[in-house]
């Protein structure tokens, strides 16, 4: 894949752009109430604590919605991809927009299971989504 | 309902448009003027009775053509003398505007606001640059394009794709059905000679154009133009003798829901349902009153996705309800987007439909007339963003 547009880190929203450097999705938490937060803000939306910090999820996650693009958006992109909003199976409520890999488009289906695999550039992790291995 | 509905204080009095075409070389200023003057005349009105301008979403270099001028811009202009005034982007969707000026005249901050909508995305994207694309030419991306664009989905095509595939999954709704949309848009625009694409279109054109981003191919994608399209929103009350007068009965608001493409609850719904709920507790008018609908269709399913929003069929049965495409044609239960919509018509970003709606319930939609249009819903937007209003002729 061509390098496409990287976030604008900042300090909300570094410590999920990084999280890969760790070898684990970190998703934003609330302290208080234990609520899981994304995308990730400065206080819990239930609680209104400020105390909210990141914790680390198994990065495993089911496949909500997904679409095969084909268009070239910008000229050097490799098409064919799936492009997927996926569920995590262990912050339930919280999705991520990501693309699939390591899988043919016509393959990708709703409810399939997935886990977490990052694309290092720069200074961010991209977290992409693989099927589950040794899964069928 | 609500005890104050203020919105019956504001009527819409002159409608104006200018060429539509692609890549017509001019600035949005005079796409702006050319059809402001159209607007004014026909209110009856002379520049010096505009105190008021609204528009959306204000000048932005978000993305090239998209919109190429502010208040400001036709202010100078045009050297307007304003009481009031208003550009941005961050209200209830393209149509936002249109409720602000509502707003401003039932305040009595104005008399009659200039509302306009211009876009040059057609002469934008042969410069160089491409319409709509998130982040095309940048080297990084904030905001919430931060969460879509650097996996690759860098346009709306993407991210409303992946909510057409969800509600297939649930609710088995087919492309041939989805298809409907975009043949009845084609059908209509044949008798709309501004309408950018005009010759007929077949199932097969439909299914067989080249894909986007699954399900939607070519076809299920709306097309950048260059145009502006001005309303001329005025006080219920004035003493004038407006001749070509549309009634507000509601406004649709509401944003309920996450501000977001992706967090949304349930993923087959949109900002569109939240202002289509609120829109119908502020009237006693019901689906079956409405006699024609204006409803976005940047891509196909977000036209499914406000036919659902205001009621028209029960949840998820979008598909048997399309089937056939007979009941949104002219001359069926409900014809949908009279003009050709943004499928066929051009993408004026939302102001076609409203244009379209004020035609129609005027009597003045020549070949394509509704017979009898008393009651238009008109909606506007996608994903976080969204607005509608239910427009009466005046009898
Ligand atoms: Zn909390």
């Amino acid at each position: 894949m061509t390098t496409l547009p990287l976030p604008v880190l900042d300090e909300t929203n570094s410590a999920y752009w990084q999280a890969g450097e760790t070898g684990s999705l970190r998703i934003l938490r609330c302290q208080s109430c234990r609520a899981w937060i994304h995308p990730p803000t400065a206080v819990c939306p239930d609680c209104l604590s400020f105390e909210v910090a990141p914790e680390a999820v198994s990065g495993r996650a089911t496949v909500a919605a997904f679409t095969i693009n084909y268009q070239k958006w910008v000229p050097d992109m490799e098409v064919p991809f799936a492009l997927a909003i996926v569920e995590l199976d262990d912050a339930p409520g919280i999705r991520l927009t990501t693309r699939l890999v390591d899988i043919a488009p016509d393959e990708v289906r709703c409810g399939l299971a997935t886990e977490v695999v990052f694309e290092h550039v720069e200074d961010v992790w991209l977290p992409l989504f693989r099927p589950t291995q040794g899964a069928k | 309902m609500n005890t104050v509905i203020g919105e019956r204080n504001a009527i819409i009095t002159g409608i104006g448009q200018s060429e539509v075409g692609r890549k017509l070389g001019r600035s949005g200023v005079s796409l702006t003027v050319e059809a402001s003057i159209e607007a004014i005349a026909d209110a009856g009105l002379t520049r010096d009775d505009i105190d008021g301008v609204a528009t959306y979403p204000g000048a932005t270099n978000a993305s090239p053509g998209m919109s190429p001028h502010g208040v400001n811009e036709l202010k100078e202009a045009m050297r307007l003398n304003l009481d009031w005034f208003s550009g941005g982007g961050e209200i209830p969707g393209q149509l936002g505007a249109v409720m602000n000026a509502i707003a401003a005249v039932a305040a009595g901050y104005c008399n009659n606001v200039l509302v306009f909508r211009t876009v040059t995305e057609s002469s934008a994207q042969t410069a160089g640059r491409r319409a709509s694309v998130v982040g095309s030419g940048s080297g990084r991306v904030d905001g919430w394009a931060q969460w879509m664009v650097p996996f690759g989905a860098m346009s709306a095509a993407n991210w409303i794709a992946m909510y057409a595939q969800r509600y297939m999954h649930e609710y088995g709704l087919t492309r041939e059905q989805l298809g409907q949309i975009a043949l009845t848009a084609r059908y209509h625009a044949g008798m709309n000679p501004k309408a950018i694409f005009r010759s007929p279109m077949t199932m097969d054109d439909y299914l067989s154009a080249r894909m986007i981003s699954w399900p939607f191919g070519l076809l299920d994608c709306d097309v950048p133009c260059d145009g502006s399209t001005v309303v001329i929103v005025s006080r219920a009350d004035a003493a004038a003798d407006f001749q070509n007068v549309v009634r507000v009965e509601a406004v649709g608001a509401a944003l309920h829901g996450r501000s977001s493409w992706d967090q949304r609850a349930d993923l087959t719904t949109m900002a569109a349902n939240d202002a289509a709920a609120a829109m119908w507790k502020r009237t006693d008018l019901k689906p079956t009153d409405v006699d024609l609908v204006q409803l976005y269709d940047g891509f196909t399913w977000l036209t499914l996705c406000w036919l659902e929003a205001l009621g028209f069929f029960p949840k998820g049965e979008a598909g048997p309800w399309l089937e056939g495409g007979a009941r949104i044609r002219l001359g069926g239960e409900l014809p949908l987007n009279t003009h050709g919509g943004q499928l066929s018509g051009g993408r004026l970003h939302g102001y076609g439909y409203l244009h379209e709606a004020c035609l129609q319930l005027r009597g003045q939609a020549g070949a394509r007339q509704v017979v009898g249009a008393e009651v238009a819903a008109v909606g506007a937007g996608g994903g976080p963003i969204g607005g509608s209003l239910l427009l009466t002729a005046n009898r």
